[in-house]
């Protein structure tokens, strides 16, 4: 993997003249780009008008042409101009301001010495205990302050929790021994399907399942690995992807285990370790001489998903300093030497999709106990690149970088689902939902161009040599 | 015997679908070593233009042949023109500034630009699928028997047909053009392609544009064979596709071709005498299998570990 071209820092591709450029600033010359004035406006208005006329052959036709059932059923074209002129409108001036306002400062400040990211102070410092305490006290924090709200809050957070657990442990895979797996979502609709069928099927109580379904979950893992850890890169995510598609039609189709799309419904509750949340004799409430509340199960809910999630931080924080941990990590910067250095890749490789495929079921599992209800279509490839999104997002193998961009991508996918401030500026049609995904996927490609490294990129390799304190390769192939 | 060579049939034509999303895929995995994940998505949009412009053109069964062909070759023309620039700019946009970033970070771009693809379109032309009335429904008996007869459509053989004369085109442009020769380069080596002048930027971009311009074309195939889309078919095709190009050895450009018919005759046998459900399955495995026993794939050349 390090043999990548594409990860080596050099600028394999700059633009033409690019050498000319650097020459002349060594030099102490002026840079040829420092044209007068009004050539440069010129310049910047010719520019524009082509990202405009681009604008306007991606927009004329798919979004000024609209297909509607007509009359007789057969589709008609209706002509709707409109939006085509405002797209166009938006990217032309867009684009006028950037190259007159902001690209012509930035290339001049270009030759500042360090980039933002590095003058910002480190977050983590304080971050890491401030989410923490927040996420501790939220449920105590929401029924007191907004109890109307509280339940549908907490259950945002039981899912922003789950897809945490769910970055950490796809973290494993990505972030520590940099294997791309595009199939994570398999793991985890192995680990719901496991518990929805044991528990209907057997009726064992959640507690046992769990383990069970992580168990799964982590041999599937394996059986996975087993053949394709010899893949490299590119190759490992395609067959990853294959895989996760292969569960999920697997799931889909073998309707006398799984019933098929019609999924399975009246999963069991999880219960406070075999107290049932329930109003009658013997329930949790009663047990604790509690008045029922039907938010006890929700804050269990939220409390129990924060545990496990905090249970995956800590034993992957702690498994960074085992052998395998730093193997994991030898095999991300380079898998050659690594593997000449006496470290069985494929081992090493197998344990990591191991642990983070159990992870996962570990997760599925208490999704199939929260929703009570499953179906294949829970786990398309969309969650898979969510997932993936936000760990690489968050920085492939920072910690707080993964919870960050879980809060952000699916807490804003959320907010944008009941946002009224929105409507007051679009007009009272204006709904939101229907642009949830199209933000999500912009805001993932917005990020990635930013910061490619991710929000959170300032981990170190976990060991160093006393009298190395900077590995010159560290940010060269970090993540790789 | 007679069933057996209609599914052959039907499986050349799927194949060629196949095939011409696939030279998209080992084009710019050859040159740049990423999987363009939005290229399905492209072919999608592709299939979305040609269904505007078949219905802005009002295109129908009752046209006289020679119109029909034209008009045909038209839609086929205007697709690929717009498509291509749909192609351009996901590059443009989402590829070319993390050009020399970390292994990751175009997937992840590329990802997040089939998703905004697939809503977008959804959201401007709507989640309902869109069907297109058949316009060219005639066909040829071959051989058979009175029981099963063994047909070929015109559709058929306009995609298979198509499909032959722009592999052909591609081949020469790879071969006999400068732009071709640039292209062979920079998919050996771009560092020296471009410290010998060839403008590797540029290249790139031609790249997807050709890509996208094929994609287009599929796209107006499988419009026409199938006669409906929605904005998700191109996630399931671009897997497809792109297991076709693995199939055929990534980065070769024959191969590609090969490995779609491949794939489509795997696809269609494989309905036509174990399980329609499991076709899809059936397509996976093979990827994974392929990449298990064949890495390169058929006619790609073996990937040299360097250190």
């Amino acid at each position: 993997m390090a043999d990548d071209p594409a990860l080596q820092p050099t600028a394999d591709f700059r633009p033409e003249g690019a050498e000319v450029q650097a020459e002349a600033r060594q030099a102490g010359l002026p840079p040829r780009s420092a044209k007068p004035v009004e050539s440069r406006s010129i310049a910047a208005l010719k520019d524009a008008a082509i990202a405009a006329f681009v604008a306007l052959a991606l927009s004329g036709p798919i979004v000024g042409l609209v297909m509607v059932p007509g009359p007789s059923k057969a589709l008609i074209v209706q002509q709707r101009w409109v939006p085509v002129a405002a797209i166009v409108a938006i990217v032309f001036i867009g684009r006028l301001l950037l190259n007159l306002f902001v690209w012509n400062r930035a290339r001049q400040a270009a030759t500042q010495p360090r980039p933002l990211a590095q003058r910002l102070p480190p977050i983590g410092a304080f971050a890491t205990p401030l989410l923490l305490v927040l996420a501790v006290g939220l449920p105590i924090l929401v029924i007191y302050a907004v109890p109307d709200q509280s339940r549908y809050i907490l259950g945002v957070g039981t899912l922003i929790l789950t897809y945490i657990m769910l970055g950490w442990g796809l973290n494993i895979v990505v972030g520590l021994a940099g294997l791309l797996d595009l199939g994570y979502v398999a793991f985890y609709a192995i680990g719901a399907y496991s518990y929805a069928l044991i528990s209907t099927e057997f009726g064992w109580s959640f507690w046992i399942c769990l383990p069970l379904a992580g168990l799964f979950a982590a041999a599937f893992g394996v059986m996975l690995g087993f053949p394709v850890l010899r893949l490299r890169g590119d190759y490992l995510a395609i067959v990853t992807l294959a895989f996760g598609e292969i569960i999920r039609l697997v799931l889909l189709n073998w309707t006398q285990l799984t019933k098929g799309p019609a999924g399975i419904n009246q999963i069991p509750r999880p219960s406070f370790f075999g107290l049932p949340f329930a109003a009658g004799p013997g329930g949790f409430s009663e047990t604790f001489g509690l008045a029922y509340s039907p938010n006890h199960r929700i804050v269990f809910l939220y409390y129990l998903i924060l545990a496990m999630a905090l249970i995956t931080s800590v034993v992957t924080i702690r498994i960074r300093n085992l052998p395998i941990g730093r193997a994991w990590e030898a095999l991300r910067y380079d898998e050659i030497a690594s593997r000449s250095l006496g470290i069985n890749t494929t081992n090493v490789k197998l344990a990591a999709f191991a642990i983070g495929a159990m992870f996962a079921g570990f997760a599925g599992s208490f999704f199939a106990t929260r929703q009570g209800f499953i179906s294949p279509e829970s786990f398309n490839f969309m969650e898979s690149a969510t997932i993936l999104a936000i760990v690489v997002l968050g920085g492939a193998g920072s910690q707080l970088g993964v919870a960050i961009a879980a809060v952000v991508m699916i807490g804003g996918l959320e907010a944008l689902r009941n946002l009224s401030l929105l409507k007051s500026v679009f007009g009272e049609n204006f709904d939101p939902t229907q642009y949830r995904l199209l933000a999500f996927g912009l805001v993932m490609v917005a990020i990635m161009v930013w910061r490619p490294r991710g929000l959170v990129s300032r981990r170190r390799p976990s060991v160093l040599l006393k009298d190395l304190k900077r590995p010159a390769t560290d940010s060269a192939r970090q993540a790789g | 015997m007679e069933y057996f060579s209609q599914q052959l049939i039907n499986g050349l034509t799927l194949g060629s679908i196949y095939g011409l999303i696939a030279i998209g895929y080992t084009m710019v995995y050859g040159i740049i070593g990423m999987v363009n994940f939005a290229h399905g998505d492209v072919f999608m949009v592709g299939s979305f233009i040609a269904l505007i412009a078949l219905l802005v053109l009002g295109v129908s069964a009752a046209m006289p042949i020679a119109m029909l062909v034209a008009v045909l070759i038209l839609v086929i023309l205007i697709t690929m023109t717009l498509t291509s620039v749909w192609g351009w700019t996901v590059e443009r946009i989402a590829y070319r500034p993390l050009r020399g970033s970390f292994r990751l970070a175009p997937l992840i771009t590329a990802i997040g630009m089939s998703i905004t693809l697939q809503n977008f379109v959804q959201l401007v032309q709507g989640a309902q699928v869109k069907a297109l009335p058949s316009i060219a429904s005639g066909g040829y008996a071959l051989f058979g028997t009175d029981r099963f007869m063994v047909r070929i459509s015109n559709i058929q053989i306009i995609i298979i047909g198509v499909t032959a004369l722009l592999t052909i085109g591609l081949a020469l442009l790879i071969s006999r053009t400068a732009i071709g020769r640039s292209q062979r380069a920079c998919e050996q080596d771009v560092r020296m392609a471009a410290l010998l002048g060839v403008n590797v930027d540029h290249t790139i971009s031609l790249t997807f544009v050709i890509g996208a311009a094929l994609a287009a074309v599929g796209g107006v195939m499988y419009l026409l064979y199938y006669g409906v889309i929605d904005f998700y078919i191109g996630f399931g095709i671009g897997i497809k596709a792109f297991t076709a190009a693995v199939l055929g050895g990534i980065g070769s450009f024959p191969g590609a071709v090969l490995g779609g018919l491949l794939l489509g005759l795997i696809e269609t046998y494989w309905s036509a005498y174990f399980s329609v459900e499991y076709k899809d399955v059936a397509a996976f495995s093979i990827l994974i299998v392929t990449l298990i026993f064949l890495p390169s794939g058929l006619l790609g050349r073996p990937e040299v570990e360097k250190v």
